[in-house]
């Protein structure tokens, strides 16, 4: 078939076919460097904070309670890449996490589905022990529910997303003193069992569990990498060289086994005095990561998000319900909305009216450090993920320093857009520009935090 | 401007039945006739182009088999047998794939992604199957442009040929008998447009007809096997290459006279 040769003087000749022989250089080209150098940052500041903290960071306590912190914002924050990647932008989901948490709570406290002043009252049920199955499922349909109503007015009423999440952002807020008769009372206590998705000593693993936890994680990686081996080589499409696949595996069941023993069951309750073993919050942010990232990238659904961002009309052209694509992203968005709901209110075992202030904000954040484009079609649920543990590492360091929490916003809002700023200008090409905006974003962070010591 | 395009009728016409007949299509916006009863067809491994200024009907025309657009009037035959075409998935299940002028692809994702874009592989479990993807889609760029080897990058860092390759690997994977080309050679370098050129060769040796809308007269010569030329919604005509010359075609496309009225005053006034 390739007798059509080109007959013009300058072309270059066919190349031979390709050889099958792996290439270990091939092979790191397409390792992700920008998830790369976003775990070099975290290690780096990580460092820093634990030579200015006097060896008080990287502790078994502290990033215990850093991994707790970060969940919420984390599990929300993969969500949100996936609207941000199709051009769209959700303002509510603050407002959002506040009314479920409140519609969650209400069930506990009152044994009342409420919806203005239209209740349900579940009766006998609302005294169960079983009460809390009812409550998250509550809290999470009636996220999806509002991330199709959204979702639905943005994907066929055509308004943009901005418009729509920001009326949202008022109404839900405003919906938690509607709710019921309680005029945003705060709701407390919760159900017991309810309150270990919060963590704490309780809502935790425990130590042997946590061992299984991390085998189990440790299992699934070689299996994976192994899947992925044998499924290229059925195709005669080149591999990796076997030793890289075997560093992989070693690195990653690494980390989940220095995670498992080193931090988690590291960590002695100061309650119990047992090991604490894996916060219930922080398995289920690696359940979402891990779902989330299958949607992302191995399902149709994923790859229309992605196609849809990288070029509407492709998208449309290719046969691509578009509109149904953009209103399950809003859907999805809800649902994990509805699950870091119910892990902050757990965790106050309470709620309040100003639950979730801000959140959107730091879920943005999160998913734009983390490598998300708002020009659309780039970024990843790992990249988000990492990018709000770098935001509660920042937080965290930054207590531990005793700087104010003024002085903490001004470093992260700061961090934020010196690392956009490192990631436009290397997209580019330009990596003198982005070295400056590296050095000048350290310099007015190290300036703040020096100055705002107390 | 004389009146005689329905008289002057010299084509010859290649023998057996054609892949695809538009006949008598009428096309209007309001008032205004867009395509006004026009007769065109194309035959397995031909190239036809499709030329006239700008608003002479071509896309409009093109449209109605490509199912952008549906006619007001007239008739569409598919080897010789009449079809409705309503929409793009009708065009497609009738094996025409259109490659538009403006390159349907999705920069951030590899080729692979685009040429199964709504089609993708899956395995058992409906999960995207990529290894597949990604192994059709070295076979067909081995037949289609073996030169392009980098697969695996995001098709915004490909050059214009290897985008327009990556365009037509996804109109050829899907079994497509009658190929659209719209300005196909537009905004490419040279060296991309000898790539474009040897990639039409290729289909049309494989015996995928093709209809390319250009505005270029070069590629039309170097291209096509007829030229079929409309001005203001009508056909002028449709001529063989090798009987015609560039100043001929350009008569047609601009004066709308036919070969043989053309004098020397005409050709001198084109230079």
């Amino acid at each position: 078939m390739t007798d059509v040769q080109p007959d013009v003087p300058d072309s270059p000749a066919p190349a031979p076919a390709p050889a099958a022989k792996p290439s270990w250089r091939a092979s790191l080209a397409e390792v992700d460097t920008r998830l790369f150098g976003m775990i070099t940052a975290l290690v780096v500041i990580w460092i820093a904070f634990n030579v200015l903290s006097g060896g008080d960071f990287l502790t078994s306590r502290n990033l215990w309670n850093l991994s707790v912190q970060s969940t919420s914002i984390a599990i929300m924050a993969t969500g949100m890449v996936l609207i941000i990647v199709s051009r769209n932008i959700d303002l509510s989901v603050g407002s959002l996490l506040g009314f479920l948490g409140y519609s969650m709570a209400l069930v506990q406290t009152d044994g009342v589905i409420a919806f203005f002043n239209v209740k349900i009252d579940l009766g006998s049920i609302g005294d169960s022990s079983w009460i809390w199955v009812i409550a998250l499922l509550v809290g999470i349909s009636l996220g999806a529910l509002v991330g199709l109503v959204q979702g639905f007015i943005i994907a066929y009423g055509g308004v943009p997303a901005f418009i729509v999440t920001l009326g949202g952002f008022l109404v839900w807020r405003g919906m938690i003193f509607r709710t019921g008769d309680k005029q945003g009372q705060t709701l407390a206590p919760l159900n017991k069992t309810f309150r270990l998705f919060g963590g704490g000593p309780d809502g935790s693993l425990g130590e042997w569990k946590s061992w299984l936890f991390g085998a189990i994680g440790c299992v699934l990686i070689v299996i994976a990498l192994w899947l992925a081996r044998r499924r290229r080589q059925r195709y005669d499409l080149r591999v990796r060289p076997l030793w890289m696949d075997i560093a992989f595996g070693v690195v990653g069941c690494a980390v989940v086994l220095v995670g498992v023993g080193l931090v988690a069951n590291r960590y002695i309750s100061p309650i119990t005095g047992d090991p604490t073993g894996i916060a219930y919050p922080v398995m289920i942010l690696i359940i979402a990561t891990l779902v989330m990232n299958y949607l992302a990238r191995q399902r149709r659904f994923g790859r229309y998000v992605y196609a849809y961002g990288g070029n509407p009309e492709a998208a449309e052209l290719g046969g691509i319900n578009t509109r149904r694509t953009v209103m399950l992203t809003f859907v999805l968005m809800g649902v994990l909305v509805g699950i870091s709901a119910a892990i902050q209110t757990a965790r106050l075992n309470a709620a309040v009216t100003n639950l979730g202030v801000q959140n959107e904000l730091d879920v943005i954040a999160a998913a734009v450090i983390g490598g998300t484009s708002f020009a659309g079609g780039v970024g990843t649920i790992a990249g988000a993920v990492l990018g709000a543990v770098i935001m509660q590492s920042l937080r965290s360091g930054m207590v531990l320093l005793n700087i104010d929490s003024p002085s903490q916003d001004i470093v992260v809002g700061v961090v934020l857009v010196t690392a956009v700023s490192i990631d436009s200008t290397l997209r580019l090409g330009r990596k003198r520009v982005a070295l400056a905006a590296l050095v000048t974003g350290l310099i007015i962070a190290a300036f703040v935090i020096q100055t705002g010591r107390a | 401007m004389t009146d005689t395009t329905t008289t002057y009728n010299p084509t010859p016409q290649p023998e057996g039945v054609p892949l695809v007949e538009l006949r008598d299509i009428r096309v209007s916006f309001g008032g205004v006739h867009a395509v006004d009863g026009v007769t065109i067809d194309l035959f397995p491994g031909e190239v036809v182009a499709l030329v006239g200024g700008n608003g002479a009907g071509k896309s409009t025309l093109i449209h109605t088999l490509a199912g952008a657009h549906p006619a007001d009037d007239g008739q569409i035959f598919i080897n010789g047998k009449p079809v409705t075409i309503k929409n793009s998935r009708d065009a497609r299940a009738l094996g025409v794939e259109a490659i538009y002028q403006k390159l349907a692809l999705a920069d951030n994702l590899d080729a692979a992604g685009n040429v199964f874009l709504g089609r993708e592989l899956r395995s058992r479990f409906g999960s995207l199957d990529d290894s597949a993807m990604l192994s059709a889609t070295q076979k067909l760029m081995a037949r289609l442009n073996p030169r392009f080897k980098n697969l695996r990058t995001a098709v915004s860092s490909l050059s214009g040929g290897q985008r327009q390759s990556v365009a037509i690997a996804r109109a050829v994977h899907f079994n497509a008998k009658i190929l659209i080309m719209d300005e196909p050679t537009a905004a490419l370098g040279p060296a991309e447009t000898a790539e474009v050129r040897d990639l039409v060769m290729q289909l049309k040796s494989e015996g995928i007809g093709i209809f390319l809308i250009s505005h270029d007269i070069h590629d039309v010569f170097d291209l096509a096997d007829r030229i079929s030329v409309m001005l203001q919604g009508k056909l002028v005509g449709t001529v063989n290459k090798a009987d015609v010359t560039k100043e001929e075609v350009l008569a047609m496309i601009i004066m709308g006279k036919h070969p043989g009225e053309v004098t020397t005053d005409d050709v001198q006034a084109l230079r």
